[in-house]
């Protein structure tokens, strides 16, 4: 989902809200795919590896925040737990930051497991990971209208394997910044 | 039944969300193969001769359809081809004491005939020991009709030899994804039980979940994603028509139909906890069934629809519950032997729950019956999930991995033997059972 993180950069810096048109049906079989109707697709790599040469230009202050706050915008949990670590209790108290002193800001909490155990019910899992994570955010003083949540559950890994080692990079809330 | 099929091609403008190029066969992919992953002992040995009338191989060749069937159902070893002494086309060209000498126990035989326009197709059935003819009828049939019509021959065989009725001529709904992380694209996808003729009933590149029968078996509810998130949708595979029957803020998870197809259980979070709730779809009225601080979802209605299965972590881990709708919020936990029991599916006699079960370090399918808490696990690998009941209650189709793909395995109910449906490809998940069509 890290396309997302830049994608938001590359929308912020070039100040277009026309990112929202369908993507262009990229050569299918490639890496990085083709598109479909949802907004989950390669064309849009392309768009933030452009705008990888327009992060130099002049950023507004919030955009300069943003693109800082992207650096780390996933937090990880144990298996079978949704308590933050104390490892990113930063990270997210950074977020509330931003978000305090940019209203408009939204962000949307994406909650993730790993593939153990029963779809629907990693699905609870996920959501319960992602409130909490909203709960840290609305404590520290970011409103409830800033934040939008959902759990895929264990059905959009960020990375393939069935070790420890994948199951550990799957167990995540995506902070999203994406409109 | 066999109208699903050719529906299926004419649906397209109902799907106003996908291409119309989606519809129709799945392009050279995810179609499922039986493998045999452990010998049946006890299986019954059988003759299947070649039909007459017909050559041998291909899609349509009515003995291997028949042999394949008879196999997949764990309780039959078909002879193979190659050792067929003689190629009989009716019982009168039975030469008992060859097949005697195979260790055949039933022999079945017919031919495929030219009836008018169409197809006509004769069996029979013989006991190899006693020379009985236990099973003789003509069929009517059609080229493109020769599978289904194989598949019904299988039924009655199955049935008049066991005594339970067959569900070869059902069909399997399942999810396939192909792609890696992030650019995964999902299909939910209807093949016949024997993983033949797999037909997409939806594409996307959100996740889709939880495929759910109908009971006259004519509509699928599942979960999908690709408004960004979870919504309910309940299709008619006939003519493809599609409903979105919940799209509430936050989870819209898990539906399950009543046994009188006029509501849907489901999960829903509100405030980010997830509750049970039933939906009455003709007139969208929401009622709340479970009201707890923790994850309750995977509702299931037992037989007689006055009460729900389902899972819930409210004593610290995943166990499975039931409440009695009447009595909503007086929940009572049902499974007590291991630590995560997860899913549950009840049979179609209503007496026996299938889970998923943490057994031994592993994910595991199980077969619980209900009187006796009896706990019963048919699997052995470590990550499987999703049980769904043959019609017949006979054997438990399953999602499993299988060198790091997820694939579709059978167990017997029993316990007795596993069999995976292997794919082409892609990652295969999310199975569920076609109910029999209602009789009469």
């Amino acid at each position: 989902m890290k396309w997302m993180h830049v994608l938001a950069i590359a929308v912020l810096s070039l100040g277009l809200a026309a990112c929202q048109k369908p993507t262009k049906p990229d050569e299918a079989g490639t890496a990085s795919g083709d598109t479909g109707a949802a907004a989950s697709s390669s064309g849009l790599g392309g768009d933030a590896s452009a705008a990888g040469g327009t992060t130099g230009a002049a950023l507004t202050p919030q955009q300069q925040a943003l693109a800082d706050l992207q650096q780390k915008s996933v937090v990880y949990f144990e298996y079978d737990s949704s308590e933050i670590r104390p490892e990113y209790v930063p990270v997210v108290a950074a977020h509330a930051s931003y978000l305090v002193k940019y209203p408009t800001a939204r962000v949307r909490l994406e909650g993730h497991t790993d593939e153990r155990g029963s779809r629907e019910y990693n699905i609870g899992l996920g959501e319960r990971r992602a409130q909490t994570v909203r709960r840290a955010l609305l404590v520290q003083g970011v409103a409830e209208a800033q934040i939008t949540t959902v759990s895929y559950g264990e059905e959009r890994p960020a990375v393939e394997g069935s070790d420890e080692a994948a199951y550990a990079q799957n167990r995540r809330v995506e902070l999203v910044y994406a409109q | 039944m066999q109208s699903i099929t050719a529906a299926l091609r004419s649906r397209a403008a109902a799907l106003t969300l996908l291409a119309a190029a989606l519809l129709g066969p799945v392009p050279g992919h995810a179609q499922l193969r039986l493998d045999i992953t452990q010998g049946v002992r006890d299986a019954v040995p059988i003759a299947v001769v070649p039909f007459g009338g017909q050559a041998d191989g291909g899609a349509a060749d009515v003995a291997a359809v028949i042999a394949n069937d008879l196999r997949m159902s764990g309780r039959f070893a078909p002879l193979e081809r190659r050792d067929l002494v003689a190629r009989p086309t009716s019982g009168a060209e039975i030469r008992y004491e060859d097949w005697r000498l195979l260790r055949s126990d039933f022999i079945v035989v017919g031919r495929v005939e030219p009836d008018g326009s169409a197809l006509a197709v004769s069996f029979e059935l013989h006991n190899v020991r006693t020379g009985a003819s236990l099973l003789a009828q003509r069929l009517p049939s059609t080229d493109k009709g020769l599978r289904a019509t194989a598949h019904r021959i299988a039924d009655l065989v199955f049935e008049r030899l066991t005594g339970i009725p067959g569900a070869f001529s059902t069909r399997i709904a399942y999810v396939a994804v192909d792609g890696r992380p992030p650019a995964q694209r999902y299909r939910l996808i209807v093949a016949d039980a024997d993983g033949y003729n797999p037909r997409i009933i939806l594409e996307s590149r959100e996740p889709i979940m939880s495929p759910s029968w109908s009971p006259d078996g004519q509509n699928l509810a599942y979960v999908s994603f690709e408004g960004k998130s979870s919504a309910i949708y309940v299709q008619r595979l006939a003519s493809g028509e599609r409903r979105r029957v919940s799209a509430r803020a936050g989870i819209n998870g898990a539906p399950a139909w009543s046994p009188d197809g006029r509501k849907l259980a489901l999960t829903l979070s509100r405030d980010g906890n997830l509750d049970i709730y039933t939906l009455e779809l003709a007139t969208q009225t929401l009622t709340r069934v479970t009201s707890d601080e923790a994850i309750d979802t995977e509702p299931e209605w037992s037989r007689d629809g006055q009460s729900l299965y389902f899972t819930s972590d409210r004593a610290g881990n995943a166990q499975v519950y039931r409440v009695v709708l009447d009595q909503a919020r007086k929940a009572e936990r049902v499974t007590f032997t291991n630590a995560y029991n997860a899913r549950p599916r009840v049979s179609p006699d209503g007496k026996e729950l299938a889970l998923v079960t943490l057994d031994r370090g592993g994910y595991r399918i199980a077969v619980m019956d209900i009187a006796s808490r009896n706990l019963r696990v048919l699997t052995n690998a470590r990550q499987d999930e999703s049980p769904s009941f043959a019609p017949n209650g006979a054997l438990v189709l399953y999602a499993t991995r299988d060198r790091g793909r997820g694939s579709l395995a059978i167990a017997s109910s029993d316990g007795a033997f596993q069999q995976r449906l292997s794919s082409d490809q892609g990652d295969v998940r999310d199975p569920a059972w076609q109910p029999f069509a209602p009789r009469g």
